[in-house]
């Protein structure tokens, strides 16, 4: 039956058919509700694998131990016992092949993030020994007198 | 023909036997019911800070950063720290400079706009550090917003975002009442913490948790009865924030108090 009726409709479905074919090509074959259904459900399950392929850049002290066994035991028995290598040294990432030398953070302004002194009687912060970087030896780096690894020891010099 | 003493007797029986629920007469099988109620999931990560022990270093947010490649100098950190102060007068000063991605180095409270306010030490009440993170809620309202199903929540809890199907709406950054999910200013898509899926997911903790010196973070499964985190979480006084908005967040606070929100 040949009609002007007829012939939009044609084209109605086939817009119909392309949009359906389009949205098999593009929605990933595992899209769709999960266990919380309607509310809380949709998603692409396989993407939390992509989450999990992310790389770790920080690899905690028991990595660092593994070659640098001396300063890990020096640092484990000092007051700074609990500060991980990497806040100061730098992520290891793929440390000793890339990157070779690790840059290590000797600003005053890194070692006044807990030691600038603030006065805050209910907060840990209140506890720390404290000082002023404006008044106490400008221009000088910490570790000229303070050993980082154990501050109970004097400094070095570079 | 019936007779009255059989109708009544008839009629009762069976008004009885409609009064019995279906559901009385089923057959209960002990290991289905313990896990529908433990939704068989061995692993809930939950968090808990201890607000008493945090000294507001930043470390954290130093290495949330680098670990989780968010941009160091954009404006924009998953997690953050900020400093309160209750002075005598009754005001409670807040400020968090760059999610104190550097520490807090000076006693001037940041109040915006590139003004600094002085708060002097003898007028202080109490003053401490309170970080914040996502809160992985159970109900979680950026997941229930977002119409392309881009977020959700894995099995384990923590609420993730898929890049490649992100469309950058924005719902979930405006749905979210901690204000903790953003724009990835390199991806364009909502960026938020994911607890350091990849490390947790490898028995490491979150990067937040071992950069912090002072144990005022910790991560812990609680469906784990034998969990250092969940034994303090349930013996001990912990809050969370906005409960009211029921959300069921799953990072306990230890050390709150109403000035924190």
């Amino acid at each position: 039956m040949k009609s002007h009726v007829w012939r939009p409709l044609y084209i109605v479905l086939l817009v119909i058919a392309g949009v359906l074919v389009v949205r098999k090509i593009i929605v990933p074959a595992d899209f769709g509700i999960g266990a919380r259904g309607y509310m809380y459900g949709w998603h692409r399950p396989s993407n939390e694998q992509d989450w999990k392929m992310v790389k770790v850049k920080y690899k905690t002290r028991e990595y660092c131990k593994e070659c640098h066994q001396d300063k890990y035991d020096e640092i484990r028995q000092s007051p700074h016992a609990n500060i991980n290598c990497e806040n100061c040294h730098g992520p290891a990432l793929g440390h000793p092949d890339d990157p070779k030398t690790l840059t290590i953070d000797r600003n005053r302004e890194l070692c006044a993030r807990c030691h600038f002194r603030l006065e805050y009687p209910t907060s840990g912060r209140g506890k720390i020994r404290g000082i002023d970087p404006k008044t106490h030896n400008p221009q000088l780096e910490c570790v000229t007198c303070h050993w980082p690894h154990d501050p109970r020891k004097e400094g070095h010099s570079k | 023909m019936i007779s009255r003493r059989s109708f009544c007797k008839k009629s009762l029986l069976i008004a009885g036997g409609l009064a019995v629920p279906l559901a009385a007469l089923e057959l209960f099988d002990p290991k289905r019911l313990l896990a529908e109620k433990e939704d068989g999931n061995k692993v809930r990560w939950v968090f808990l800070v201890d607000t008493h022990k945090c000294v507001g270093c930043g470390f954290c947010v130093k290495g949330c950063k680098t670990e989780n490649e968010v941009p160091y100098d954009a404006n924009v950190t998953r997690t953050w720290v900020e400093r309160y102060a209750v002075t005598k007068d009754g005001k409670t000063h807040i400020d968090s400079p760059k999610g104190a991605r550097d520490g807090f180095e000076t006693t001037k409270f940041d109040i915006g706009e590139g003004k600094f306010e002085d708060v002097k030490n003898e007028d202080i009440d109490k003053a401490f550090f309170v970080p914040k993170l996502c809160n992985q809620c159970d109900n979680p309202p950026c997941v229930q917003v977002c119409p392309v199903g881009a977020t959700y929540q894995t099995a384990d809890g923590v609420v993730l975002v898929d890049r490649t199907w992100c469309i950058g709406c924005g719902y979930c950054i405006m749905g979210c009442p901690y204000g903790v999910r953003f724009f990835h200013p390199v991806y364009h898509v909502a960026e938020k913490c994911n607890f350091c899926y990849h490390r947790i997911s490898k028995g490491m903790k979150t990067e937040c948790v071992d950069a912090c010196a002072f144990g005022a973070r910790r991560i812990g499964n609680i469906k784990d009865p034998n969990d250092p985190v969940t034994k303090i979480i349930m013996t001990e006084r912990v809050n969370v924030l906005k409960e009211e908005y029921g959300t069921k967040p799953q990072v306990f606070y230890l050390g709150l108090t109403k000035e924190v929100r």
